[in-house]
């Protein structure tokens, strides 16, 4: 690691002073970067090694767990794919998308309600909105369960999809919210003179302005989504309905002496969302970060 | 403001309020369920009042739990919030500017990866035989300290807490971030001037600047401390024995393993009890900011 340029330009006589503080500048210099390299191995390495053994015989794992594949074994891959991932991946494709389509849909047009008329009962919505910000997903898995059951969904993909939308509904609409507040009054005048209906407005004016916020929600929504665990290993029992995180439990159980294929399944699995991460950062930061101060 | 139709803004939010029927409606029928005994499979309800809870407090497990909840608070706090302070304060640095966003990139990396496979990794790591972990240990001259870090009653819940600490600490920095990029730099250039070095200017005006982060990130990482459910599920599912249980999993036990719905519900009821204390505490806590200002 080079070490960074210093931009003091040394005066003709170089005292012990300033000869004493640049030592002690370019000791502290170096101990910071080496606590960010070990910080950055211990994070990175992790990472790599999944990959890199993902690769590997089960075999080579156990004796070399160091070392680079002897030959690169692709075929933990097809496995992978072939022994359910690949249903489980599907799963999670249909479930993430829908989810996101609904609760960016649904999120928008409440939002607009909030933010474009006054009426009997804001304060209270807002309310019932932060609120839901505050519930954990634990203290309704019974209920729940139950509901899920007696609206004849339980082990569909809805039983998923519905619960998904509900718990990111406050946190979207929020965010949305504060975006549609900033849209200037006179856009929606001009358009209404022009006989634009509310609707019209929404759609035409409102949607098309709000593209940052539009899919920093949604990434948000599909990361949440993607990951989730706890609702996708109870409201599900059919194996070829379980999203990645629930089927990967079950991969495992299948699996538990072949590591190779099971980290190929691993690594499958975490791909698109830190794909995703990797485009679309900016996105994906400031989403996570107004949706912690709110 | 548009006031053709008193209807309208209530169209626009009915949507959002039928899904949040599905938010609300569990939150009370599960507080109406803990007062009863019932299990999936048996048609009836039977009304024991608050048996349940009584119960639950005699019950060494739910002590064991909650205590493991606790400690998940205690030390998710030092290492996520104070942590996470720390490399969000390098990373902005001066110094380190040039490089900080590849290692803001690859310190975030592990929030996006789910648990689900951030935990099963790990029990590759922790594997007593072949993990990577024994495997250091013992490259190092410390051969005593390897056991099976997952199988042990005494380091099974501490194995499973720095699995979160591994993911998370990188998510509180980013939001630290965030917070020391609002500061004016001018703050750090006087105290320049003055001669301050960074450990001052970290105490003296990072640190008190980033304020309300540090209750934003306190607030956030007791809720999650309170509501962990996939580490020690997929790590240990507990164990051994109860050592590495957590009120989610005990509930979890509870009520879809031994089917005890009802005893299961009030576990849900301390929880929300729990993360609604907290809540209150920051909407509290951001009033009075907010009259402060």
């Amino acid at each position: 690691m080079q070490m960074p340029k210093t931009n003091v330009t040394l005066p003709n006589v170089v005292n012990t002073a300033t000869k004493e503080r640049k030592k002690k500048r370019y000791t502290g210099v170096t101990i910071v970067y080496v606590g960010l390299i070990v910080y950055f191995i211990v994070i990175a390495y992790p990472l790599l090694w999944m990959i890199i053994s993902s690769f590997k015989s089960t075999d080579e794992i156990f004796t070399h767990s160091w070392s680079m594949p002897h030959t690169w074994l692709i075929e933990n891959y097809v496995t992978a794919w072939k022994s359910g991932i690949s249903s489980y991946f599907l799963n999670s494709v249909i479930v993430t998308s829908a989810s996101c389509f609904l609760t960016v849909l649904v999120s928008a047009l409440g939002a607009y309600g909030l933010s474009r008329f006054e009426f009997q009962g804001k304060a209270f919505v807002l309310i019932i909105c932060l609120g839901g910000l505050m519930l954990s997903p634990q203290v309704s898995l019974i209920p729940l369960y139950s509901i899920i059951q007696k609206l004849g969904i339980y082990n569909t993909h809805l039983a998923l999809i519905l619960p998904y939308v509900a718990y990111r509904i406050p946190l979207t609409i929020l965010l949305i919210r504060a975006y549609f507040l900033s849209i200037p009054k006179e856009l929606e005048e001009a358009a209404r003179l022009d006989g634009c209906t509310s609707f019209g407005i929404l759609f035409r004016i409102f949607i098309p302005m709000s593209t940052p916020i539009l899919l920093t929600t949604t990434i948000l929504t599909a990361y949440y989504t993607w990951n989730e665990f706890m609702f996708a290993i109870i409201f599900i029992d059919d194996d070829s309905l379980r999203t990645i995180p629930a089927g990967l439990m079950q991969f495992r159980d299948a699996l538990q002496t072949d590591w190779g294929v099971l980290l190929a399944g691993l690594t499958i699995s975490a791909a698109p969302i830190v794909m995703l991460f990797l485009f679309m950062q900016k996105y994906f930061i400031r989403g996570i970060a107004n949706g912690s101060v709110k | 403001m548009l006031k053709r139709n008193k209807l309208t803004p209530y169209l626009y939010l009915l949507p959002a309020f039928a899904f949040l029927l599905l938010v609300y409606i569990p939150i009370f029928q599960n507080i109406w369920d803990s007062l009863y005994e019932w299990s999936t499979f048996s048609p009836d309800k039977v009304f024991v009042g608050i048996d349940n809870y009584v119960h639950l407090f005699k019950d060494p497990v739910f002590y064991q739990a909650l205590k493991n909840n606790i400690l998940y608070a205690v030390i998710s706090i030092i290492f996520q919030v104070g942590g996470g302070l720390i490399v969000a304060a390098v990373l902005e640095d001066k110094l380190i500017r040039k490089f900080s966003p590849f290692f803001r990139t690859v310190y975030f990396l592990p929030v996006v990866v789910s648990m689900t496979v951030i935990a099963l990794l790990f029990t590759f790591f922790y594997n007593p035989e072949v993990g990577l972990l024994n495997q250091v240990l013992k490259m190092i001259g410390l051969d005593s300290l390897a056991k099976p870090w997952l199988g042990d009653s005494n380091t099974a819940i501490y194995a499973v807490i720095a699995v979160s600490q591994w993911q998370s600490i990188g998510y509180i920095a980013m939001l630290y971030v965030v917070a020391i990029q609002k500061i004016s730099p001018e703050l750090y250039e006087a105290a320049e001037i003055d001669g301050a070095n960074k450990f001052k200017m970290f105490f003296h005006i990072t640190v008190p600047q980033t304020k309300e982060m540090t209750f934003v990130a306190v607030i956030l990482t007791l809720t999650g401390a309170f509501t962990v459910f996939n580490e020690p599920y997929i790590l240990t599912g507990g164990g051994p024995g109860t050592s590495s249980e957590v009120l989610s999993t005990y509930l979890y036990k509870t009520a879809f393993s031994k089917d005890m719905m009802g005893y299961a519900s009030s576990i849900a009821t301390v929880i929300l009890i729990i993360t609604l204390l907290i809540s209150l505490v920051q909407m509290k806590a951001f009033k009075t900011g907010k009259e402060d200002a």
